[in-house]
């Protein structure tokens, strides 16, 4: 026994205790976050159904009547719809952080991992790293539905990849943003609560309904809301037009909310203690 | 390597507070390695000075050396020395037991093999290698507990804490979970656990540390905490057992055979005891509670 482990010393000094750096936290914990989602098949199935229903609920059942108003017809609406589902999808998938960071503090497990000598932050990351790939996974089941029930479109692949890219950015900020949820929540089903309004929050965009056909005091907040440019820049990208000023608008919602989520979590997370 | 010559633990005027609430006052203690408790009633602080002494929350004054390092200065130093396992089971439920155990080695910094080694050697030591490839959730609360302390030993720490290891366990659970910790201390490790259990602090601590309202009430072995409460007790039994009259004495062969002599006289027949006071009576004198009881008694008296 002790010649073995000698040996093994010799070979990687690192090995008596020094801790492992942020790439290899960030690896552990974004595998551990991964097995879990994928280890909870209900929650798993959630995230995949719950866009496909919504993308069938807004096509088949609202789908002409707010078509018809603007002239258009059912399929039209699809195209005008889909980032606005993706995205809403994406709200559903990414509050499943909030309960997970939130159980790691509870537990204790986050107060373990802050005795060990690595950087602890990574187990944050780790979430994040998990939520993006559940919840691209979500949108590529969206994209795949649309383009079965008749989406067709002439976007070339920098627009459509630029539409990729302002969605994944949005599951980042709302992927973080519940993560700081998680942290100051006290329990699971409280962080789960605080998001629950978070989740409305596409409605009351430009995503399911022109923003000119809401009265006029709704309009202000739904015009200017930061998801409103990002779905009409992934609108417009997914259709291959030129998205205007709405990706720069929407770039900079994500950078601010992302700067203040970061720092709020570097605040919050050295002085979270589970007691 | 300086911890080697080190004292376990040197606290000088340890100070902690949580916004105006002071938590620990003024705590003076040097503790040599080997096993030791600190026990105290709820909300005597003892998990804040578990956390304090395992680099989890910086303390506000004094000076604090944890095997010869500073708790705030040398975190990631002693971290790599030390390892807390807290109140509640700090295990992944939805991972298997290996996996919690081969997670918590690479994050110590271990290579994939050796923490792998590590890993099915303490699993087996805590008899969990048939349960290893199960999920946790599936556990019960003893296994649970074992891994979790399993866990914290894969870096091979120095001392280890562990904050209350044994509260909710059934009996058995909590035997088997005592002769872990005995044998943890045969293998050269120190611990310095929790607990409100006088009887744990009994069976398994050198030292017992006694916290009360977050100041250090008492030190010593259990034998020095029960002489300092001094008197043994004369105790009064009817034919069935049942106990008739304590009587507090000195402790005194002098202060004993002077009760004696009363009672002979009163009732000669009566069956006597004379026993040491309990861990639970020092305990209760010590944190103040059993003074009040007596002043009670004393009134209408």
């Amino acid at each position: 026994m002790t010649t073995t482990s000698t040996s093994h010393e010799a070979q990687a000094p690192a090995s008596a205790g020094n801790g492992a750096g942020a790439l290899t936290g960030l690896r552990v914990f974004t595998a551990r976050s991964l097995k879990h989602s994928f280890r909870d098949a209900e929650s798993l199935l959630m995230a995949i159904l719950l866009p496909v229903m919504l993308m069938l609920i807004f096509v088949f059942i609202f789908g002409e009547s707010i078509a018809a108003g603007q002239g258009g017809d059912r399929g039209d609406y699809l195209a005008y719809v889909l980032p606005a589902v993706a995205l809403t999808a994406a709200g559903f998938g990414a509050s499943y952080t909030a309960v997970v960071v939130s159980h790691d503090v509870t537990t204790g497990f986050m107060n373990r991992l802050r005795t060990m000598p690595f950087p602890a932050v990574t187990v944050l990351l780790g979430h994040t790293a998990s939520s993006m790939v559940r919840n691209l996974l979500a949108t590529g089941v969206v994209l795949a539905v649309a383009f079965a029930l008749g989406f067709r479109t002439d976007a070339g692949v920098a627009e459509f990849a630029g539409a990729v890219g302002l969605i994944a950015l949005w599951i980042l900020v709302i992927t973080v943003v519940f993560a700081v949820l998680g942290m100051v929540a006290g329990s699971a089903e409280a962080a789960s609560g605080y998001g629950f309004v978070l989740l409305f929050l596409p409605y009351v965009s430009s995503g399911f309904a022109p923003v000119e056909t809401m009265p006029g005091w709704l309009q202000g907040f739904a015009g200017h809301q930061p998801m409103t440019p990002i779905i009409d820049a992934s609108r417009a990208l997914l259709g291959g037009a030129t998205p205007g000023d709405a990706w720069w608008i929407g770039l900079l919602w994500c950078g601010g909310f992302i700067a203040v989520a970061v720092w709020l979590a570097a605040v919050i997370f050295p002085r979270k203690v589970a007691r | 390597m300086t911890y080697t010559d080190s004292p376990l633990l040197e606290l000088d005027g340890l100070s902690k507070r949580y916004g105006s609430q002071r938590v620990l006052t003024d705590l003076d203690l040097t503790l040599p390695p080997g096993v030791h408790a600190l026990l105290g009633p709820n909300g005597a602080g003892k998990t804040t000075l578990v956390n304090v002494l395992s680099t989890l929350v910086p303390y506000d004054a004094g000076r604090v050396r944890v095997l010869g390092l500073d708790p705030r200065r040398d975190r990631k130093q002693l971290q790599g020395l030390v390892s807390l396992t807290g109140q509640y089971a700090a295990v992944d439920e939805k991972l298997s037991g290996a996996e919690n155990m081969l997670m918590m080695g690479r994050l110590f910094g271990l290579s994939r093999h050796e923490a792998q080694r590590r890993a099915d050697a303490l699993l087996e030591r805590f008899a969990l290698t048939a349960a290893a490839g199960k999920r946790v959730a599936t556990y019960s609360g003893g296994m649970r507990r074992k891994l979790d302390i399993a866990a914290g030993l894969i870096s091979r720490p120095r001392l280890i804490f562990l904050d209350e290891p044994t509260t909710g366990l059934d009996t058995r659970s909590r035997q088997t979970l005592w002769d872990e910790i005995r044998t943890l201390a045969d293998s050269g490790a120190s611990v310095f656990l929790t607990t409100q259990y006088l009887e744990e602090a009994d069976a398994l601590a050198e030292r017992i540390v006694v916290l009360h309202g977050g100041r250090i009430v008492a030190d010593g072995t259990a034998a020095q905490l029960k002489s300092r409460v001094g008197g043994s007790t004369i105790q009064l039994h009817d034919d069935a057992g049942h106990i008739l009259e304590e009587i507090p004495t000195q402790g005194s062969a002098l202060d004993v055979a002077r009760h004696l002599d009363a009672v002979a006289a009163a009732r000669p027949d009566v069956d006597v005891t004379v026993r040491r006071p309990t861990l639970d009576e020092v305990f209760l004198e010590l944190t103040g509670e059993r003074t009040g009881d007596r002043a009670q008694q004393e009134v209408p008296a």
